[in-house]
């Protein structure tokens, strides 16, 4: 395993269209529901035990490689919005563009061959995590760490939150990333002996209604 | 599918600058529009649509800030239709999206091509943004940018990358010179002593095909590209 390749796919700057996502931070500023650093923190824990914790393991699955065709499926069946699927999609097809820039691989030319619009997000990244020489823990917290940076930054852009606030959230979460991206990789595991039904399916019902009421907002900075 | 058997690479399209295809066909020559908010990036993307798609397979990518704006004041201007018009959505940072990360810029040019090509020209436009905002080459061939005469004579004397280095600067808006005390001869001379040979076209669309010389500059880009 090469640390620094894991440094390269992490970066907040790899060019993967992250940057015009707020994992559902803009809905939540705009309901009144993040205000600050205390409810940021709130709404992070929250995206990361349930959103986190399902791409996590999705993505670890596919970095074990198990068939990205079946943990795709299994991505759109934890995914009720349309919106978010899309979106998703959108996202991993861009995220294969990158990857087989910077990782060319046999595995990326499949995947792209297989969904030339695009997997959903984690499958991929899973399936990037192996083009990069990294293990299924590289992949968990990968998309651990997406599930709360994202909204952290985004806040920052939204509130004008200061944005040493905005990386102590992120900061005190780390424990709790941990002990997500652990329960990933066992949930893969599971899924690589058991079938991906094993996987972890926790949903917040309120990030999917409010992804589909904010992809109807005519004026928004970001796409989710 | 067992990813593990998988058949070796197939060819392009990790990478957006190639000039062929995946199917070998030459795609379509990309221009990016840049510069400050206001400037009349849309005005001249516009005016371009209206002089060029008679005589070119037109499409147009926009790249707004927090709205579908300027998507949507070309639909309205009906300047092309509106299958031939993508928005893309940078998440407050316009730059990223043309210069830092354009996976989502890159997206909307080839789903174009898929969908209403084939194409032979695809106006990128940027977001309004600041003076050090530039297009990646490896979304766009050539790149304009609009500045206006009302934003201060003094853009061109400051430069910056827009300024200095697009193939095409754009000083928009003459017109209004008289009313806003802008000496256009200056902005002139100081966008020739910024840019050295790249071109400079001082341009008001308020008069008949006051289009002409960024539409002929923009033709001989084409013909260039197809040749």
């Amino acid at each position: 395993m090469s640390r620094a390749a894991l440094l390269v796919l992490a970066d907040g700057r790899f060019p993967a269209g992250g940057h015009a996502h707020s994992g559902g931070a803009e809905a939540a500023v705009g309901a009144g529901r993040v205000t600050g650093a205390a409810s940021l923190e709130d709404f992070c824990r929250g995206r990361l035990h349930t959103a986190g914790l399902v791409s996590a393991s999705l993505a670890a699955a596919a970095a074990l490689g198990t068939d990205p065709v079946e943990l795709d499926a299994a991505a759109d069946a934890r995914t009720p919005s349309p919106a978010l699927r899309t979106a998703a999609r959108r996202l991993g097809r861009q995220l294969t563009r990158a990857a087989r820039a910077a990782w060319p691989s046999a595995e990326l030319d499949a995947l792209r061959r297989a969904f030339p619009k695009g997997a959903h997000q984690p499958v991929v990244l899973g399936v990037t995590a192996r083009a990069a020489g990294l293990g299924p823990a590289d992949a968990a917290y990968c998309a651990v760490y997406e599930s709360v940076s994202g909204p952290a930054t985004a806040t920052v852009r939204l509130l004008g939150l200061d944005p040493f606030e905005a990386t102590g959230v992120l900061a005190r979460l780390a424990p709790e990333m941990d002990e997500v991206a652990g329960a990933a990789v066992c949930a893969a595991e599971r899924a690589a002996g058991e079938g991906t039904d094993v996987l972890p399916a926790d949903s917040a019902p309120l990030l999917e209604i409010s992804a589909q009421a904010h992809a109807g907002w005519h004026m928004r900075l970001f796409a989710t | 599918m067992h990813l593990d058997h998988a058949s070796p690479h197939d060819g392009p399209g990790a990478v957006g600058a190639d000039a062929l295809r995946p199917d070998g066909v030459r795609r379509a020559l990309r221009i990016g529009l840049g510069g400050p908010v206001g400037s009349g990036k849309t005005a001249t993307v516009a005016a371009l649509c209206r002089a060029l798609r008679d005589e070119a397979s037109l499409a147009v990518v926009t790249n707004d800030i927090y709205t579908r704006e300027d998507a949507e004041f070309l639909l309205r201007a009906a300047v092309l239709p509106p299958e031939r018009i993508a928005a893309v959505e940078t998440g407050a940072c316009p730059h990223t999206a043309i210069r830092d990360d354009i996976s989502a810029n890159l997206e909307a040019v080839e789903d174009l091509e898929d969908e209403v090509g084939p194409l032979d020209l695809i106006l990128v436009e940027s977001g309004g943004d600041n003076l050090t905002a530039t297009f990646s080459r490896g979304l766009v061939d050539a790149q304009i940018f609009v500045i206006d005469v009302a934003g201060g004579d003094d853009i061109p004397r400051k430069g910056g990358p827009g300024v200095t280095t697009a193939d095409l600067l754009v000083v928009n808006k003459t017109d209004l010179a008289p009313y806003v005390g802008s000496d256009l001869t200056r902005m002139a001379a100081d966008a020739r002593a910024q840019r050295g040979r790249l071109p400079v076209v001082l341009q008001s669309l308020r008069e008949e095909d006051g289009i002409r010389d960024v539409a002929d500059w923009v033709r001989s880009r084409l013909a260039a590209w197809t040749a």
